[in-house]
């Protein structure tokens, strides 16, 4: 069991396909993601990158095809996610924290620790005990990022965390994620913009239309990108 | 226009003087309508969180089930509990007819529906907004729908609360399984009733009085606690 909860990679996606009613969002994708290198799934609006993220996260089952995390297609335990706005309860910044280690099933003292731990990492001990719905967009997905931190996930998924953040805010929070990426955790982390791309990508995943445009190391991808759509993409071209 | 004021006069009278049989009676209301929210509560809160997250086999029938008897009439409420508890009903065995216990069971399925139907309505919309997070962090439905139960507890609040304000108004129900006892059932809308009827017209306005201050004081505590819950959690 615990075997099973800790173990994550390799995350296979087999000939995925994902519909909702008439619309295609995800067609026949096939890859295979390993640890702990930075992946970021670059494409323009509505190239189907949340919607990725989530069945490779396993909050949305695949119309067709499957998902497999470390051979078993049973959603794996030792994963997290922040999502662009944050959901934060209505109760203070460290309950919230603690929330998710709750939900595993932690003891109370060990859990109160890790969260306050957490919050120390992300800059925020200081307000443990403020309710977490007052707090400003950025505070709140700090808090959001303590809550993935604190579960000491091997993964790591971030759909767009800096989408409805000022600039300030932006900074503090990829340096977090840098954070948490250096402490050995995979990271996969959607986003539409090119320059946070290149400041935090190992290696692209490049969506075009629910299709796989291009997956290559980042530094291969952003010289020299192969398909015409990330070519057109990084020219601010769209088609 | 003349019987209306000196009724009102003799009726602040009464209150003011806190007339012992008026206490009563206003006592009986407050706990038969208190009780009966609480136990309401106890079951439609659930229901009402398990409808909003849950997904099983006859949702959508209780759905419309519930919906509907939002506004079930008293009366009928009244006749079903009182053929329940007669003597040759299958419940007559307790002996609880013409008791407050009865009022309250009475009261009870009168409001349950309402606080599950109010419930659901406030839970799905927290579920809407924290379905994904919640599940990201492997709360199963049973868990989410506790999580959303106390994140949404002040708006719950309000929604107990308006079942306690159809409950402490009816006077179908309790006026049936009740019986109207002197001293033992009588409760404020039933009074009120017997009261009109008689021609005590100071009595049945005293206790409109009373009835009305309540459930004003009621939805004040309500509106209070709300508008200082949003400023405090957001």
């Amino acid at each position: 069991m615990m075997s099973h909860d800790r173990c994550v990679f390799p995350l296979e996606l087999a000939d995925v396909c994902f519909a909702s009613g008439e619309q295609r969002i995800i067609e026949h994708v096939s890859l295979a993601i390993d640890g702990p290198v930075r992946t970021i799934i670059l494409g323009a609006n509505g190239a189907g990158k949340s919607v990725l993220m989530r069945l490779m996260h396993g909050l949305l089952t695949p119309t067709s095809g499957a998902v497999r995390w470390c051979g078993n297609p049973e959603r794996a335990a030792a994963q997290a996610m922040v999502f662009q706005r944050p959901i934060m309860l209505r109760t203070t910044v460290i309950e919230n924290v603690a929330y998710g280690l709750k939900l595993a099933g932690i003891g109370r003292d060990e859990r109160r620790a890790r969260a306050a731990a957490a919050l120390t990492k992300v800059g925020l001990a200081h307000i443990a005990d403020r309710p977490a719905r007052v707090l400003s967009g950025g505070e709140q997905q700090r808090v959001a990022l303590a809550r993935a931190w604190a579960l000491d996930p091997l993964i790591l998924f971030l759909d767009e965390p800096t989408a409805s953040l000022d600039p300030g805010a932006a900074l503090e929070v990829e340096r977090i994620i840098g954070e948490i990426a250096a402490g050995g955790c995979k990271i996969v982390m959607t986003t539409h913009n090119l320059g946070q791309a290149r400041r935090l990508a190992d290696e692209v995943i490049f969506l075009h239309h629910g299709r796989v445009a291009e997956y290559a190391p980042a530094s291969v991808f952003f010289a020299l990108p192969r398909s015409p759509e990330a070519v057109s993409f990084m020219k601010g071209e769209l088609p | 226009m003349g019987t209306l004021t000196d009724s009102l006069y003799a009726a602040i009278e009464l209150i003011a003087a806190g007339e012992g049989k008026l206490a009563e009676i206003v006592m009986l209301s407050v706990r038969v309508s208190f009780s009966a929210v609480g136990i309401a509560a106890l079951f439609g809160l659930p229901l009402g969180a398990l409808l909003a997250v849950g997904r099983f086999p006859g949702r959508q029938v209780l759905l419309v089930v519930i919906n509907g008897f939002m506004g079930l009439p008293s009366v009928v409420v009244g006749l079903v509990v009182y053929l329940l508890l007669s003597r040759a009903g299958p419940l007559g065995s307790l002996g609880i007819l013409f008791t407050p216990t009865a009022m309250i069971v009475a009261q009870t399925i009168l409001i349950m529906p309402l606080i599950a139907a109010l419930a659901r309505q406030i839970v799905a919309d927290a579920w809407t907004e924290y379905h994904e997070q919640l599940r990201s962090l492997g709360a199963d439905p049973w868990r989410a729908s506790l999580t959303l139960l106390w994140d949404t507890r002040f708006s719950l609040f309000t929604a107990l609360l308006a079942g306690f304000g159809r409950a402490a108004a009816e006077v179908g129900a309790v006026m049936i399984v009740g019986g109207n006892i002197d001293g033992v059932t009588r409760v404020m809308t039933t009074t009120i009733a017997l009261e009109t009827s008689k021609g005590d017209l100071p009595l049945a306005l005293a206790l409109g009085v009373v009835l009305i201050a309540i459930i004003l004081a009621v939805n004040t505590i309500a509106h209070v606690t709300r508008r200082w819950a949003i400023r405090r959690y957001g």
